[in-house]
């Protein structure tokens, strides 16, 4: 479990793990930059980059890095975030080589060519119009803009579809330009390697690129809320949902842990999976008081770490049959109730117990490793990641009582109900 | 590297004396394991009357045994961060679950106790009803999922492959306790069953785990249903569209009749629908679809060969505007790979692709599991995976062409269309 930290005289932070138990590597390199940096009117330009950065350069025409990972037996792929845009080759060990050298190209030399710029477009809106098909992200969307009215999580990482269509060329490019210096970058490997060796090999092929001037800071910060938000949203479909979403603690907020607690108690642990699919929750409170009162199909949970505050989500589907008023209630008082009653130790302990194994179950694929400890170390650092377990056992049930209080009160959530109006 | 791979020098198979087979496999890396297996208990052996009455049944497993309550089992499960699932396919019931390795005989015994002593209790029936009728209303305004139901309905009219596995909202309201408690006796069997154990644990103390929870299981009455249903033909292209109205993009789904795993052209069509539909961004069909034409975020192929024939489909979500246009990019790959021979160094890339990828598939403990269950799904042999890429590497440019022209007819296919209204978008 070493994880070796350096950094790079042109800025760029390295972190290497050693895992033999497959002949397999994993090499991310993670940009501080998502849909946290923009504003209106380029909604939705790091996830557009992220599309154009793998259009190819000179060294690595498109078509040929596809079939250059494919060929080796390798995957790729990449993510773009609320805070942060991220890419990755997992190979053969081997063969890792190849993934370092795309990504050292990938920082400097992509071609933004304005004709694929232009066919990309057409591709991204229509990936927009694939999530507009799900009512979950149409009340995601909504409750996001009514949570941030004025930090950038105000909106989605996909973008608003005005700016998909008026995105130029110009501004891809100056968003590259702007976003992707070694310094504002993190680049990670785990897997089936000698560290020294991997070390030396990042440094010859990376430490030549050249450093960048800092990128402008976030400077956006969301005031307090003062009451309730509340938004009705009306779309197609028979099954209404309820998304009831608490403004939170950042991850590097010490609260972040009671907060992970408290989450747990209420929706269940958390996968810590490159899918972020959570195990079965069925013992958690609101799957009691909502699914097993017959009151809603589903229920989940998700507190994801972030570099500012961000929110507790619970989303419910509404059961055929209900209403969504009818299930609003029951969180109502459910939500109310941990507000009034201390958590017991037990429940505490249990919480860690599940997290531990969910941590157990991340560490078997390199892929998953990387996608951890980069994530971790963008919206926090390193020893929040290897502290996680520990920073969990510290959690005292007064602290669960205190950030109960801070955190999941009314006044501080945003409440949105998806009403289907049928066909 | 295959050394490395799973083979029957590392593969532990035994045959327990009621009829289960126990695959083992260990590896010490994490401090987890991994379970996964089936029964003769599918959808195969429902009439259409009953479609959803296997997967309730499987549902219902967890929700009530004659030793614990389903709060109880759940409880059980949960407090070591341990979980468990059954559901139904078309020929078989599975399940698969995983826990930290010092939990492996918790996770054994849920699962024997779910498998021997389920008492389908009335009011945990009532609750899972629920849960799919509103999967089920759900499945109604998505149009991905309403291509592939009326994909299916329209290529297998009157079959078991043509249903829904969950049900329809019909069906699943009529089906009663005693028509589950039915399927379970007359199809839940230690015979045929398969279990995969992959983890932490030494294959020893698995076996002697296993045996202690499963060994004793006895099911003389039920009778395991293996039966394989006929392959269906296409004399004429079938289209049909499902309007999922206020919706912003169209799913399609275009296929044909395939074959079985078993089938001697396997091999070549799996080669084939790599190059036709996954190779590298989607394979030709992402080249020509999204890449060239900027039509979609998704448009790829797709081979179902189970232990029936299943359909070789292309998928695509589009602008409602550009369905047509779509399909025309379907077919014209389609045609494409009938009519000239696939390049040799294109060929060769798929080839690559497919045999230096199963590192990375045998990577985590499912992947192990995965790989154990369909080895013995269709008696591919414990060394399966050290021939995999010969296999693979064996199949030529003509085979990919004749593949291509016995199945993949631009002429006479299924397709499917969900979403808006053409027109009203």
């Amino acid at each position: 479990m070493q994880i070796e930290k350096h950094t790079l005289d042109n800025g760029l932070t390295v972190l290497l793990k050693e895992s033999r138990h497959a002949p397999v590597t994993t090499f991310w390199v993670w940009y501080r930059v998502g849909s946290r940096n923009e504003v209106p009117g380029i909604t939705g330009i790091a996830h557009y980059a992220e599309h154009m950065l793998f259009k190819g350069s000179r060294a690595f025409p498109k078509e040929r890095v596809h079939k250059e990972i494919a060929r080796n037996g390798g995957v790729r792929n990449a993510y773009t975030w609320l805070d942060f845009t991220t890419f990755f080759e997992t190979l053969p060990a081997d063969r890792i080589d190849l993934g370092l050298r795309i990504e050292a190209d990938r920082m400097v030399n992509a071609l933004f060519d304005p004709e694929e710029a232009s066919r990309e477009r057409t591709v991204i809106i229509s990936e927009r119009e694939g999530a507009e098909n799900q009512p979950t992200f149409l009340l995601r969307e909504e409750v996001m803009g009514a949570a941030f009215r004025v930090h950038p999580y105000h909106h989605d990482t996909i973008g608003d579809m005005c700016d998909l269509e008026t995105i130029s060329r110009e501004q891809l490019w100056h968003h590259y330009q702007t976003y992707y210096g070694p310094s504002n970058a993190i680049a990670v490997a785990v897997g089936d390697f000698e560290a020294p060796k991997m070390r030396a090999r990042i440094e010859q092929l990376f430490g030549p690129l050249v450093a960048r001037a800092e990128p402008p800071p976030v400077t956006r910060t969301e005031p307090p809320q003062r009451g309730e938000r509340r938004l009705d949203l009306e779309g197609p479909g028979s099954t209404a949902y309820l998304q009831a979403a608490y403004r939170g603690p950042a991850a590097k907020d010490p609260d972040f842990f009671p907060m992970v607690i408290l989450s747990s108690i209420l929706t269940g642990a958390s996968g810590m999976n490159l899918s972020m699919s959570s195990p079965p929750n069925r013992t958690s409170r609101l799957y009691k008081a909502l699914v097993e009162e017959e009151l809603a199909a589903a229920v989940s949970g998700s507190l994801s770490p972030m570099v500012d505050p961000f929110l507790y989500n619970i989303t419910a589907t509404v059961r055929a049959g209900r209403t969504v008023d009818e299930v609003e209630e029951a969180l109502n008082r459910e939500m109310a109730q941990i507000l009034a009653e201390p958590i017991s130790e037990e429940e505490l302990q249990t919480a860690i117990k599940q997290s531990k194994a969910q941590f157990a179950y991340s560490s078997e694929s390199v892929t998953n490793q990387g996608f951890w400890l980069g994530y971790a170390s963008i919206v926090a650092d390193v020893g929040w990641f290897e502290g996680f377990i520990d920073s969990l056992e510290t959690v005292t049930v007064k602290d669960l009582t205190r950030a109960a209080d801070k955190y999941l009160r009314r006044r501080n959530r945003t409440v949105g109900r998806y009403i289907p109006q049928g066909l | 590297m295959s050394s490395s791979f799973p083979s029957a020098e590392t593969i532990s198979r035994t045959e327990l004396p009621n009829g289960i087979t126990l695959l083992t496999y260990e590896s010490f890396d994490s401090p987890s394991v991994v379970i996964g297996g089936y029964l003769w208990a599918g959808a195969i052996s429902e009439d259409a009357q009953q479609a959803g009455l296997s997967g309730l049944t499987a549902g219902m497993l967890m929700r009530g045994t004659e030793n614990r309550t389903f709060g109880q089992i759940n409880g059980a499960l949960e407090s070591v961060g341990a979980q468990l699932a059954f559901r139904s396919g078309v020929h078989s019931a599975g399940f698969g679950g995983k826990a930290l390795a010092e939990d492996l005989s918790l996770l054994l015994d849920i699962l024997a106790d779910s498998l021997q002593h389920p008492t389908f209790p009335a009011a945990e029936l009532e609750k899972l009803r629920g849960q799919v009728l509103t999967a089920i209303q759900r499945r109604a305004h998505d149009t991905g999922r309403m291509a592939w139901l009326t994909f299916d309905a329209l290529l297998y009219p009157d079959h078991p492959y043509g249903r829904s596995v969950l049900g329809y909202e019909e069906t699943v309201s009529a089906l009663r306790g005693a028509h589950l408690l039915d399927h379970y006796r007359a199809h839940y069997s230690p015979q045929g069953m398969v279990l995969a154990v992959v983890g932490a644990v030494s294959s020893g103390a698995v076996l002697d785990t296993v045996r202690s929870a499963l060994g004793d299981w006895q099911a003389p009455d039920a009778s395991p249903d293996q039966s394989i249903p006929p392959h269906v033909s296409l004399d004429q292209t079938r289209r049909e569209s499902a309007t999922v109205g206020g919706k912003s993009q169209s799913d399609l789904v275009l296929g044909w009749p395939a074959m079985a795993r078993s089938d001697p052209d396997y091999m070549k069509a799996y080669v084939a629908n790599t190059v036709l539909g996954i190779f590298g961004m989607m394979g030709r069909l992402g080249e020509n679809i999204r890449e060239r034409q900027g039509l979609a975020y998704y448009a790829y192929s797709q081979l179902q060969a189970g232990l029936g024939a299943g359909p070789w489909a292309a998928i695509a979500g589009v602008n409602p505007a550009n369905v047509e246009r779509a399909i025309q990019g379907i077919l014209d790959e389609a045609r494409r790979l009938r009519d000239e021979p696939v390049p040799q160094d294109e060929l060769a890339d798929s080839q690559a692709y497919l045999t230096g990828t199963m590192p990375l598939r045998l990577e985590t403990n499912e992947g192990v599991v995965s790989a154990l269950l369909d080895i013995e799904r269709h008696g591919l042999g414990l060394d399966y995976l050290l021939h995999h890429a010969d296999l693979v590497n064996s199949v030529t440019v003509e085979q990919i062409q004749e593949t291509a022209q016995k199945f993949l007819d631009p002429d006479c296919y299924a397709l499917a269309i969900a979403g808006p209204a053409l027109g009203t978008a």
